[in-house]
């Protein structure tokens, strides 16, 4: 941001006009999408393309919200299979019968939200006892989070699904958000905000006679709230995105993510692209909004996480 | 003052420090163990034997055999191939384009770089699946907007079915995958070029080195390490390249787009060979693991 943003060289010039027009490549697809999602079944199958609908229609979205009905939120206790008389899964579900793609949507949300509510805590907590407690085994467990961060996430997933099946949580959300609350990117980034704080605070609290829970409530937890909420936002947009393992957890109409379900959509009616236009906007657009509206805290958690990847 | 008191620490206070400790991490524990760790062991444990999925029969130990039989098959093999080519083909490219952005856009107002910061980061936040039904759309073979305008434009002669052509799928493929991975690069990028020691650049400049002397030797030794970790995450990334393929290309034409990812889901959930997908997994784990250990190494050298 210095003097020379002034003085403007041909290779400058070039270069910015080259990116503004990649930069609209790259946002292409998704004007793409939300054109597409109101497009009319003549428009999208047009030999000439048509780069702005001529004529706009909520006939997709009508299409796409008549499909089959469910509970607007259903959930599954987790093990009450032990507990039921039937020995399967007790329900808990509210709501009126909307249709499958709004559940899909509802599905998501719950997702997302509780892998990053778990997520922040557990990662918090872990991240600072090992920035800030000395005690044994503290670099062995350092050093297997690192090591496990580096594998393959996507390899570790057909043995999860017999584990899941095994604990009967398949085709359960609580089958995509424990894996995600068990990946240990979350405890890494925690530890190097938590690394910042010092320790005469800690020290000061103690000796105040402040307990354990209560100095990491009211000490702790505000000194790092800028690195909880950059892995809130980055648990949030990855577990709304994560569709391997949401592919392979979830069957049931039911449990279906909003990704999943348009995927599904796509396998049946493979051509008729704007319905699935609209699937891929209402996918999409919730996301894309949570990322503009937290893109600051998010830009840092991509950063923090590498300083000393 | 505290920090004498901490490091002369009683054995008692150590005690306490190793209960308290372990109490913060045991639910970040108990989830790491028992939804990572453990099936991690199990992935390499059951790729020793014959099993299969969805039936109750007793899974036979048979050694090394799954991978003695990885090895002979040619739907692998073809697999890997394709892998390897997306590996070479994308991140080298995704890392110089990467950095050739960002390092256009670091120094303009804040506003615009955030601005087109977001826009390439926007195929990513769209989601695997938005991004591959579109892409399908517009790659379609009779009324795709590609074809459309190519031969509106006059660039193409006639229509071409682009995922359902050998010679062109696994190209369309790396195309898309490369605009869903360099939105993190550019953010990177951007930070690591914003905090290069400016003073050793006016220094440069002062004594007259021109701006490519300028890069290459203060910008370029200082950014290595964002380097580094971006080769690391973007060959982990090409290497799992699997939503693009299940969506658009299923692994065809002829396997053209097969990929280790996409053959490990194949072989599990159609040819029900459980034992032999996990071995599969751990090849690729190991794969993964040795080219990062490279690139480390190589990075380290320079």
């Amino acid at each position: 941001m210095r003097s020379n943003v002034e003085h403007t060289t041909p290779y400058k010039v070039i270069s910015v006009i080259l990116i503004i027009i990649l930069a609209i490549l790259f946002a292409f697809p998704l004007y793409w999408i939300i054109t597409g999602a109101f497009k009319t079944p003549a428009a999208v199958m047009a030999a000439e393309p048509e780069w702005f609908p001529s004529e706009w229609t909520l006939r997709n979205f009508e299409t796409l919200f008549s499909k089959r009905s469910a509970p607007l939120w259903e959930l599954a206790i987790p093990f009450s299979d032990h507990f039921t008389e039937t020995g399967k899964l007790a329900y808990f579900s509210v709501g009126p019968k909307l249709p499958a793609a709004l559940r899909w949507l509802v599905n998501t949300v719950f997702m997302a939200v509780v892998a990053m509510l778990l997520t922040c805590g557990t990662a918090a907590m872990a991240g600072y006892a090992l920035a800030k407690k000395r005690f044994i085994g503290r670099g062995i467990l350092f050093s297997l989070i690192v090591c496990a961060m580096a594998l393959p996430k996507q390899v570790i997933l057909l043995p999860l699904l017999r584990e899941m099946s095994a604990l009967g949580l398949t085709d359960t959300l609580w089958s995509v958000i424990f894996p995600i609350v068990g990946w240990p990117f979350g405890v890494f980034l925690m530890k190097q905000f938590a690394e910042g704080i010092p320790g005469e605070i800690l020290e000061a609290a103690r000796i105040d006679g402040a307990g354990e829970i209560k100095t990491f409530i009211t000490v702790v937890f505000p000194m790092i709230k800028p690195g909880v909420g950059a892995l809130a936002i980055f648990t949030f947009i990855n577990s709304w995105n994560d569709y391997f393992m949401q592919l392979i957890m979830l069957t049931n109409t039911n449990t279906l993510t909003i990704s999943l379900g348009i995927a599904k959509m796509q396998g049946e009616n493979a051509t008729d692209y704007g319905l699935l236009m609209a699937g891929a906007a209402l996918a999409a657009i919730p996301i894309i909004c949570v990322f503009l509206a937290f893109q600051k805290y998010f830009t840092k958690g991509i950063t923090m996480g590498a300083v000393k990847g | 003052m505290g920090k004498k008191k901490s490091e002369s620490m009683s054995r008692a206070l150590v005690r306490q420090e190793t209960i308290s400790g372990y109490l913060f991490l045991l639910p970040s524990l108990f989830f790491f163990v028992v939804f990572v760790i453990y099936p991690m062991v199990m992935c390499v444990f059951t790729s020793l034997f014959d099993s299969t999925m969805g039936k109750d029969t007793q899974d036979t130990f048979i050694g090394l055999k799954n991978y003695i039989d990885l090895f002979q098959d040619d739907v692998f093999l073809k697999g890997l191939l394709n892998t390897i080519i997306i590996v070479v083909v994308s991140v080298p490219t995704v890392c110089a384009f990467s950095l050739w952005v960002a390092s256009c856009i670091y120094q303009i107002q804040d506003w615009a770089c955030s601005v087109f910061r977001c826009i390439f980061y926007l195929p990513v936040v769209t989601g695997s699946v938005a991004v591959a039904v579109v892409w399908k759309w517009m790659f379609n073979g009779y009324y795709g907007l590609i074809n459309t305008t190519g031969t509106g434009l006059g660039i193409l002669k006639e229509n071409i079915n682009w995922l359902g052509d050998t010679r062109f799928a696994l190209g369309c493929i790396i195309l898309i995958l490369f605009t869903t991975s360099v939105g993190q690069p550019i953010v990177l990028y951007v930070s690591a070029l914003g905090n290069v020691d400016q003073s050793l650049v006016e220094a440069a400049e002062v004594d007259g080195a021109t701006k490519l002397q300028v890069f290459w030797k203060i910008k370029w030794p200082q950014i290595m390490p964002t380097t580094l970790y971006i080769l690391v995450i973007t060959t982990i990334n090409s290497f799992q390249c699997f939503a693009l393929i299940q969506l658009l290309t299923s692994g065809g034409p002829e396997n053209s787009t097969m990929t280790i990812m996409f053959y490990i889901y194949h072989t599990c959930f159609k040819l029900f060979k459980y034992g032999y997908a996990n071995a599969m997994g751990v090849v690729l784990a190991l794969f993964i693991a040795v080219l990062s250990a490279v690139q480390f190494k190589l990075a380290k050298s320079e």
